[in-house]
């Protein structure tokens, strides 16, 4: 019966010899290689579960007057978008679970990039022939950000449109391509015109979702053709040589098993744990506020650089040139997106090793790499601390002035200290192995 | 090594508001001394007056305007009560805002020293100090919780966060509102203490009051649809639930399922 049916297939597609090929392919073992994967899945569980949010959303800004479920906003004014959000909250069916679970998907999903980034990282994994592979990585950590901050922004809720705001505030503050780059975008002035949200909406539920999926077959096939990267752990593993587990039977159960778990807890964090609670917030109308607004924790760190860069504008013949939004906004991202995303040229600039590389690194094996690895992420991470110091003055009491001044030293001087700090360490590491190494070689000498 | 130094510094730097705030000076003492200021309520609250707010507001409340050392080394300052009324005296006193520490701190909720008949007694000493408004009875049962979620929005929220979890502004810690009784949201918004605008009741009349109080109340315990709570603050409780719960359990899965092959 299954004979039949592939003979019946490879008879119409000629794949046999392809199909038989990636069984025997061979998946390298070490569990930080899974990270990627799910990712992957994550970005499956978000295309579905946004397909079925797509059925019940209205991207149009037309206002109404709400009379549904959630009497607390009876006779509100509200856009049709967020009505339709509040409705599938307390009217469609599983629409919260799937919500939620759509909305959870996102928070985790950038967070297992950043997790799968940092692995390949800290163990060389993007140099040559990878790096192309890495940039294209770095690509869609990208898009998975701007991709949460349109979703975040659709729902036409106070947060939304106060994420907007800033998102407008910081366009603009482009030096000579803000202003058209804004009108462009938004269609007038803030809040933007009718078409504003439509835009959104597609750019979030097509355009980059399509990108997004396109790079990542280019990334996969990449990765594939390239094969995997290794540690050496055993003589049996060299630059020449995959040591590793097959397609089949090896791998295929356990991706099964991680994809089943990964959909499994992001179901039952959509179904247990609230996230994004839009009917509290409330719809947005221009001039509306609440305090604590904050972005989804992966745009946190823009937040806090917002917060951390000193108030001046750059003025020149009483023209404001370079207003404030545009150094912890825009300039502070392109920094880090840039030396992130170009690293492995850097690196193979400043040490001159253009070799391939199918062996990986352990994070010690490379003290310098890995300290200039800490000290990027302990800055990004001060900053992104940075941005919640409100909450912290409210629950701590810690002062908030006195935090931002703490914080504007720290991003200084924490990077430095983690780049030495980490680079001893690794060093340390290496020549304990080595007088290790060098006593067990004249113990066993002296055993002969 | 001196930038080790450096950042100890600065953690110290950091550090030391916090340790300071909890050292400053204990609260005074309640001394009755009856007698001196005639019998009855305000009698009685004249006393507890002169034992533990004269100090700052100076004597029948005719204020202290500027700074000065007071018994127990506590600088004495503070603006006068005369005319203040019964509301902001019930208000300050019930909700532990007074007796302040030190008069250049922010007041904010602590726990109620004095019993309730000693707050009475102040209460109708402070109100006989000068004609002001009484303590006020909101009826937040005759209100709309959906009109007080847009009087929310309009007036409160931008400070107090649009389910009343607080925050920060310039110069204040912006109290959240759990604790805050009816009685107390009716008084705050007249008073409009420290940073706060007063809101009279051409602003806003006692029937929109009432849904404001209304709406405070339900965000107290709003509509939870879609599980636990986690604090209503939105991104903030929501990065730490991504990555400590979800991201973690993700990662010890693939370190189970990585782990399986070896053998
Ligand atoms: C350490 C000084 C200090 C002490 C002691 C103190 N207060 Fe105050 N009080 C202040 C200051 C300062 C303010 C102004 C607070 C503000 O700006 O919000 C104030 C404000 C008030 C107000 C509000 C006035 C208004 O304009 O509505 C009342 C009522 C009050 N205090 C009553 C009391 C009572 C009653 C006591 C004694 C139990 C007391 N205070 C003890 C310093 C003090
Ligand atoms: C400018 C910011 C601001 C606005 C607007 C504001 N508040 Fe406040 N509110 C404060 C601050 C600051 C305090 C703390 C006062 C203090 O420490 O003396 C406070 C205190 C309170 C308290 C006492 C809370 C407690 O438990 O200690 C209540 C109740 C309150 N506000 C209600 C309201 C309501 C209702 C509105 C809208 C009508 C409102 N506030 C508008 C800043 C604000």
């Amino acid at each position: 019966m299954i004979r039949g049916v592939v003979r019946y297939v490879d008879e119409r597609t000629g794949g046999a010899p392809f199909v038989r090929k990636a069984l025997r392919y061979v998946f390298p073992d070490h569990w930080s290689f899974l990270l990627g994967e799910v990712a992957l899945y994550l970005f499956m569980l978000l295309v579905a579960t946004g397909t079925y949010l797509t059925f019940f959303f209205d991207d149009s800004v037309t206002p109404t007057t709400y009379y549904g479920t959630y009497a607390p906003l009876d006779g509100a004014q509200m856009s049709h978008a967020y009505q339709s959000v509040l409705h599938i909250s307390f009217a469609v069916k599983a629409g919260l679970l799937i919500r939620q679970t759509h909305h959870w998907a996102a928070d985790v999903f950038v967070a297992t990039i950043v997790l799968h980034l940092m692995r390949v990282f800290f163990t060389g994994a993007f140099r040559k022939p990878r790096d192309l592979t890495y940039l294209l990585g770095v690509a869609m950590l990208g898009l998975a950000l701007l991709e949460g901050f349109l979703g975040y922004s659709l729902v036409d809720d106070l947060l939304s449109g106060m994420g907007l705001a800033i998102g407008y505030s910081v366009a603009l503050s482009i030096p000579l391509v803000g202003a058209p780059l804004a009108t462009l975008l938004w269609g007038g002035p803030f809040p933007g015109s009718a078409s504003f949200l439509p835009r959104l909406y597609i750019a979030h539920v097509l355009i980059i979702p399509i990108l997004i999926g396109a790079i990542l077959t280019l990334h996969l096939a990449l990765v594939a053709s390239r094969h995997h990267t290794q540690f050496k752990r055993t003589p049996r593993e060299t630059e020449r040589r995959v040591v590793g587990v097959p397609t089949f039977p090896g791998q295929v159960p356990r991706s099964l098993g991680l994809l089943c778990a990964t959909w499994g807890v992001l179901f039952l964090l959509g179904g247990l744990v609230q996230v994004n609670p839009v009917w509290l917030w409330g719809p947005f109308h221009v001039g509306d506020a609440t305090n604590g607004a904050q972005p989804d924790w992966y745009l946190g760190w823009l937040i806090g650089a917002l917060r951390l860069v000193p108030s001046f504008d750059v003025v020149i013949g009483g023209y404001t040139v370079v207003p404030n939004p545009f150094w912890g906004g825009a300039l502070f991202p392109l920094v880090v997106f840039s030396i992130v995303g170009l690293w492995p040229w850097l690196e193979r600039k400043v040490t001159g090793d253009d070799a391939f590389h199918n062996l990986l690194d352990r994070p010690r094996d490379n003290p310098s790499r890995t300290g200039a690895g800490m000290a990027l992420f302990v800055w990004v991470f001060l900053v992104f601390l940075a941005g919640s110091a409100d909450r912290v003055y409210v629950w701590l009491g810690l002062s908030y002035s006195h935090q931002i001044w703490g914080y504007r030293v720290l991003v200084i001087v924490a990077p430095v200290l983690a780049f030495f700090i980490t680079r001893r360490v690794c060093r340390e590491l290496l020549a304990g192995e080595r007088a290790a190494l060098v006593r067990t070689t004249a113990e066993d000498a002296s055993h002969v | 090594m001196t930038r080790v130094a450096l950042t100890l510094l600065v953690l110290v730097a950091l550090a030391a508001p916090a340790a300071l705030a909890d050292s400053g000076p204990p609260r005074q003492g309640v001394v009755i001394d009856p007698g001196q200021h005639g019998a009855g309520l305000v009698g009685e609250g004249a006393s507890l007056y002169a034992a533990n707010c004269a100090s700052c507001h100076g004597p029948h409340g005719v204020g202290v305007l500027k700074a000065r050392r007071g018994a127990g080394d506590v600088p004495g300052q503070g603006p006068p009560l005369l005319g203040v009324g019964a509301l902001s005296a019930d208000f300050y006193l019930r909700t532990g805002y007074m007796p302040l520490e030190n008069p250049s701190q922010q007041p904010s909720r602590s726990r109620v020293l004095f019993p309730e008949e000693e707050i009475r007694a102040m209460v109708a000493y402070v109100a006989s100090l000068g004609e002001g408004p009484g303590i006020p009875r909101p009826q937040p049962q005759k209100g709309s919780v959906a009109a007080g979620n847009t009087l929310f929005l309009q007036n409160c929220a931008g400070c107090h966060q649009i389910v009343g979890a607080g925050g920060y502004v310039t110069g204040a810690r912006v109290p959240p509102l759990e604790e805050a009784t009816d009685r107390q949201i009716a008084e705050a918004v007249r008073i409009g203490p420290y940073l706060m605008p007063h809101f009279s009741e051409q602003r806003l009349t006692n029937t929109q009051l009432n849904s404001l109080i209304a709406y405070v109340d339900y965000a107290k315990h709003p509509d939870d649809a879609g599980g636990w709570s986690i604090g209503h603050l939105g991104p903030w409780p929501e990065g730490l639930v991504a990555w400590l719960i979800a991201t973690s359990a993700l990662v010890a899965t693939c370190i189970v399922i990585g782990k399986r092959l070896k053998a």
